[in-house]
């Protein structure tokens, strides 16, 4: 077990400095003089040229890459080129928002898009045809579009749930939790039904097994038989889309907190885009990649726990 | 053996079963990919809208009802009318003409991420499973890297240096979904590199490049449609979703995404505005959604027919004819036995036509007594193993049959009052041991979950138990194996840990599936002779089902010989080997291959059928 850790650390770490140095070489390959883009307005080369050097564009791409990973180490982001604050402190108030979304998204997935799955492959009938049916809606809507028209209904019209805003968990878990319900539902949806149609998938593959006929022919109630036999045995597909799903999840947040105007760390990220802010977007690139490999590592170490080949080869 | 040809009776006597060799039907060949896809109506509608879309997009370009950018403040947040079909914004811009004018946006934007996905994913998982080795491991690893990637944060950070450019964003989007066409790709690739024709084309010199074209690019094109349409249905959320950031084309030019962001603003009064945009996004993303769907139907449907009539079966039969067929049977059931089966019948329904399976069969057992059920594939033999414990497959059922076990009667159609008696009074083992233990649970845990269920015994008894049961099917240190995982464990193993779980609850019958074709020939001796050996212990009568005339002589008090489905004879095992009546019978022993001659072909059953045919006609 400790040595699958190992092995996918061995294979992690690397890949979080790929992405980082992937980010630096495309700053320095782009057509765009990211100083300039950043002054906009101001035309004065002399500005310009002070703010290239301050961002160290002038150096070497290998220079300001290792400038940026020794920074980094010591726990400093750099400064924000625009309002000259601490990245990480940025990031570090923005965090708890960002993960709350994915713990709730990741809770919210697995429960209804499992216990959907498992109903649509053991009732099938009507009941799989609705889940069909939903699930499509689900994946063809774009859950901005979904967001908007949640906060329509439930915000605008039903004046049920606050349409925007939120408010810490220990502050007020109630206030939390009516702010984040929308937000949690909106970017669960698609995943959802990509995880009910995996588990329905697997489910009905597992269910059809020699050794779910021996396990009849032994005389076990139908429950341990589909909850604790089939179920278990249908869970390595299930945890991969899981996880690809979490991945993705990356991006519905960054919408999702746009729109109900969460201060996570996604819209931190959509702000230093909009404003060419490359310190900024550097961080928020080493956070969600982090996230992103975390998310690997999860389903890697589910696999194992899952099943007996992988544990004990 | 001592049939010879000169005893079979000339005219068969009437009460012999009919007997014909049986022609398999030839399948035609199943019509191309394209053909099959586009038969799906689906498919075809997914293509008209797409179609539409397109048409649209050109016309956007040079024609839109009204100036998309035209801004008329005395016309705002107007509902749908004869003048503007689809209402007017907030800036009483016509809506229509602002989705038509955005329309090619999406297009292109589609495209380009499609075409650099496809191109990098053909060619990359082409050379990975066509040369394998190094290539494969390389590309492999680049495809794991950019799954991992947190896609949206690279491409805002792609926008910001190449300047807001969406054909940028598309084709490094279009990278990125290169890795799932990569691997989609190799894997097709791999299975067909497997196939012996293509060993044979390289054999006869011809070229990588010509091989890949000519063999390997037909069939990845089923599988790359199904991939490259549900890419495209993530492309177009990803196209829309980065102008509704305002990240793409700058405002006032039109976008689908961008009206989407402009409607957000205006929702509190005017919900209205989120309609035609969302439509429009939704209606294209189930486009490709369905088309891809439809393309994966039609690529499996060349290899597995029917793959979707699962679900409801089709029952044929007159329900009065089967009570009747089935009241019968119980009258004819003999009470005086341990076991007596009447006219089960077992039949599989195909839409409007229902094939018997096996006919009419009878059988009886007494207490500790081996009958062997003989026949080739096919025959029906594990079928109605299986019928006795109410375990058919989906699809086949019993249509009539009467069982007595004990002195209780059951119905066997009825699978529900068959339950109880499976694990408790039937046990059963099967033919692949390895399949039939659940691979996630040790041995110990799936013995221990069968007792607990029959003898209700707490986890530390039932897990002292299972350790004995271990033993007593000669298991050597079962302390040991009882903590293993089924894929930690021989077949001969596996199947006494098999047998071992059928035993929990001293079942009076053991049903044993060809118990030992998958093991080696030592082990099948000691696997029978242990089934043997409980049998006479428990006083525990077994339906042996096998093929092998050997088994049938070394273990079984009497056999019965199935051939599709119909009862040839059933006699003791001395009388079936000495003078077996039936022509089948000794077409089936003479195709023993213990029997051949050195320099003869094999006996099989076909030729010993053909001969014994023939030969009485021919006197």
């Amino acid at each position: 077990m400790l040595r699958i850790v190992l092995n996918r650390l061995a294979l992690a770490i690397p890949l979080v400095f790929i992405v980082t140095f992937l980010a630096f070489w495309l700053v320095s390959i782009g057509p765009t003089d990211v100083a300039a883009t950043i002054l906009q307005g101001e035309t004065s080369p002399d500005v310009v040229e002070a703010l290239r050097e301050e961002l160290g564009l002038n150096q070497p791409l290998l220079v300001q890459y290792g400038n940026w990973v020794a920074g980094i180490f010591q726990g400093n982001f750099g400064n924000s080129v625009i309002t000259k604050e601490s990245v990480v402190e940025l990031i570090n108030q923005r965090l708890g928002v960002t993960i709350s979304l994915f713990i709730g998204v990741l809770v919210v997935v697995s429960v209804f898009g499992i216990g959907l799955g498992v109903i649509s492959a053991v009732k099938g009938g009507w009941i799989g045809r609705t889940i069909d049916v939903l699930s499509l809606g689900g994946l063809v809507f774009p859950s901005f579009w979904l967001a908007l028209i949640l906060i329509a209904i439930f915000a605008v019209q039903l004046r049920w749930l606050p349409a925007t805003g939120f408010v810490r968990f220990d502050e007020d878990p109630m206030l939390w939790f009516l702010c984040i319900v929308m937000p949690v539902t909106a970017a669960s949806v698609a995943a959802i039904t990509s995880v009910a149609k995996q588990t329905r998938d697997s489910m009905s593959d597992a269910m059809s097994r020699d050794y779910i006929r021996s396990l009849r022919a032994s005389g076990l109630s139908r429950t341990s038989i589909i909850y604790k036999h089939a179920l278990r045995n249908a869970s390595l597909p299930v945890v991969t889309v899981l996880g690809l799903v979490m991945i993705s999840a990356v991006t519905t947040v960054i919408y999702v907190e746009r729109i109900f105007v969460l201060p996570g760390v996604a819209g931190l990220a959509v702000d230093g885009a909009m404003k060419a802010d490359l310190p900024i977007l550097m961080g928020c690139l080493l956070v969600f990649t982090l996230i992103t490999v975390g998310i690997s590592l999860l389903v890697d170490l589910s696999y194992a726990w899952l099943n007996p080949k992988v544990r004990l080869s | 053996m001592s049939a010879t040809e000169e005893e079979i009776p000339v005219d068969a006597p009437v009460t012999q079963p009919v007997f014909a060799p049986k022609a398999a039907v030839a399948q035609p060949k199943p019509p191309s990919f394209m053909v099959r896809l586009l038969k799906k109506p689906l498919a075809v509608a997914s293509l008209v809208w797409l179609a539409i879309v397109v048409t649209v997009g050109i016309i956007g370009q040079f024609w839109t009802p009204y100036d998309p950018i035209l801004v008329n403040l005395k016309i705002f947040k107007e509902l749908p009318s004869a003048e503007h079909w689809l209402g007017t914004d907030a800036l009483g811009r016509d809506v229509m003409s602002r989705l038509m004018a955005g329309t090619m946006l999406t297009i292109t934007g589609v495209i380009e991420a499609m075409l650099t996905a496809m191109i990098i994913g053909v060619i990359l998982g082409l050379v990975a499973g066509y040369f394998g080795g190094w290539w494969d491991r390389f590309i492999m690893q680049i495809t794991n890297i950019i799954v991992a990637l947190p896609g949206i944060i690279l491409l805002l950070t792609v926008l910001v240096v190449f300047n807001r450019e969406m054909i940028a964003a598309m084709v490094v989007f279009g990278i990125m979904g290169s890795a799932t066409i990569t691997r989609v790709v190799r894997s097709v690739t791999l299975s067909v590199r497997q196939e012996l024709y293509i060993d044979a084309a390289r054999i006869s010199g011809l070229g990588s490049f010509y091989i890949i074209t000519r063999h390997v690019v037909p069939r990845i094109i089923g599988p790359l449609i199904v991939q490259l349409s549900l890419f495209s249905a993530i492309a177009i959320v990803t196209q829309t979703g980065i102008n509704f950031l305002g990240l793409g084309v700058a405002p006032p030019a039109p976008t689908w995404g961008g009206m989407v962001a402009e409607a957000a603003v205006a929702m509190n009064d005017f919900p209205w505005l989120l309609v035609p945009s969302g439509i429009a996004i939704a209606l294209t993303v189930l486009a490709f959604g369905l088309l891809g769907d439809s393309a994966r139907d039609a690529a499996s449907e060349g290899w597995t027919k029917s793959a979707r009539t699962g679900g409801k079966v089709q029952n044929n039969d007159n329900v009065a004819e089967q009570d009747a067929a089935v009241a019968k049977a119980k009258s004819e059931l003999n009470m005086d036995t341990f076991l007596s089966v009447r006219g089960l019948t077992i039949v599989a329904d195909n839409g409007e036509k229902t094939s018997v399976l096996v006919d009419n069969m009878s059988l009886d057992l007494a207490h500790g007594e081996t009958l062997g059920i003989v026949g080739e594939s096919g025959s029906g033999k594990t079928l109605t193993s299986l019928a006795l414990m109410g375990l058919l497959p989906t699809g086949t059922r019993v249509r009539a049959g009467a069982m007595q076990l004990g002195g209780q009667v059951f119905d066997l159609r009825d699978h529900d009052s068959i339950r109880d008696l499976r694990g408790s009074t039937i046990g059963m083992i099967f033919q692949e041991p390895m399949a039939a233990l659940d691979p996630c649970f040790t041995i110990s845990s799936q013995i221990v979950e069968v007792i607990r269920r029959h003898l209700g015994l707490d986890k530390k008894a039932a897990k002292e138990m299972a350790v004995e049961l271990l033993r007593k099917v000669r298991i050597p240190n079962p302390e040991e194996i009882a903590k293993r995982y089924p894929h930690q464990v021989s077949g001969g193993m596996a199947q006494r840990v098999g047998i071992a779980k059928a035993l929990v609850a001293n079942p009076k019958l053991l049903l044993a599936d060809e118990p030992t074709t998958a093991l080696d020939v030592t082990v099948q001796a000691e696997v029978l002779d242990l089934i043997r050996d409980l049998s006479e212990q428990n006083d525990m009568a077994v339906i042996l089902v096998t093929h092998d005339w050997g088994v049938v002589a070394d273990s079984c008090d009497r056999a019965l010989v199935l051939y599709h489905g119909e009862t040839m004879e059933m006699d003791s095992v001395a009388n079936l080997f000495s003078k077996p009546s039936h022509p089948y019978t000794q077409a089936l022993l003479k195709a023993n291959p213990h029997n051949a001659k050195v320099g003869q072909p094999l006996p099989t059953i076909q030729a010993s059928l053909e001969s014994l045919l023939n030969a009485p006609r021919k006197k």
